[in-house]
């Protein structure tokens, strides 16, 4: 049986909105206050959803304590407290919520006890973000 | 076709025990919900239907009917028991949040009229839920 598995995960980090690719009228004209020069943070919600057969011997898609390590390694370690924008993955990129949705997928794509269906990140409570890489989310699943 | 979600609230007690395995291999696999002792959850239900809008009373189903439903068939049986020792279902599949989805399907799988089940989310914690859709 098929199931899927949601696991969230909270991290804070600062970053600002800003490309070399404007001068400094057009960004602040296209970020407004996210691109202040002195950045600003957000606590970050990153809920990731696996799926896979249910595995008849333990019940579970996935053991939730390999999840958690990974994520504490690849995620959590790697993102909780820092400036987004000095981070590699930032150095040609905006640090919007949409690329960071992006990089969080490529990480999760590479654990490998289930399949990576979504990564929903909550940037605020008012603002979510979504990624499914190429697949079509499932009707009423976001 | 339109979706519809009724939520509900169940407290249990369960611990995850594979028999077939060495008390030390379900230490090892399952940590510290192996304890034989069990702990437990606020479970949440969150259970989707999908159907067409009843041209006459604007519903897809009755939320009364539903929440009827829930409450017969999986909240009079979880709620304040141990998942594992008094609820039919787990003498042989550990109460995982995966397999307590599976089970809610099909406790509710073709009871509700008018109306197809299309999702049953069960939240363990805030931050961890698991969902079915009745896939095989």
């Amino acid at each position: 049986m098929k199931a899927y598995l949601s696991r969230r995960y909270h991290f804070s980090a600062s970053h600002r909105l800003h490309t070399e690719a404007y001068d400094e009228a057009k960004n602040h004209d296209v970020f407004g206050k996210c691109n202040n020069p002195h950045g600003h943070g957000h606590n970050y919600t990153v809920q990731v959803t696996l799926s896979g057969p249910i595995d008849a011997t333990t019940g579970m898609v996935c053991n939730l304590a390999a999840l958690d390590a990974f994520a504490q390694t690849n995620l959590l370690s790697r993102f909780d407290r820092t400036n987004l924008n000095t981070l590699g993955c930032f150095s040609d990129k905006v640090s919007t919520t949409e690329n960071l949705s992006m990089e969080i997928y490529r990480i999760f794509q590479s654990f490998p006890a289930a399949h990576l269906e979504r990564v929903h990140i909550e940037e605020t409570s008012n603002n979510s973000f979504d990624f499914t890489g190429n697949q079509a989310p499932l009707a009423g699943t976001i | 076709m339109i979706f519809l979600t009724r939520k509900a609230e169940f407290s249990s007690a369960h611990f995850y025990w594979n028999d077939q395995w060495s008390p030390e291999e379900n230490q090892r696999v399952f940590g510290k919900c192996a304890n034989r002792n069990g702990h437990g959850h606020n479970y949440t239900l969150e259970v989707t239907v999908a159907g067409e809008i009843d041209p006459v009373s604007g519903f897809v189903v009755d939320l009364k009917q539903l929440k009827d439903i829930l409450e017969r068939e999986v909240v009079s049986v979880y709620d304040h028991r141990h998942l594992n020792l008094e609820v039919p279902e787990f003498k042989a599949a550990i109460p995982t949040t995966e397999n307590i989805a599976v089970a809610i399907w099909q406790r509710l799988n073709n009871k509700i009229p008018n109306a197809k089940l299309h999702r049953v989310r069960v939240y363990e914690m805030p931050d961890l839920f698991a969902d079915y859709y009745g896939e095989r």
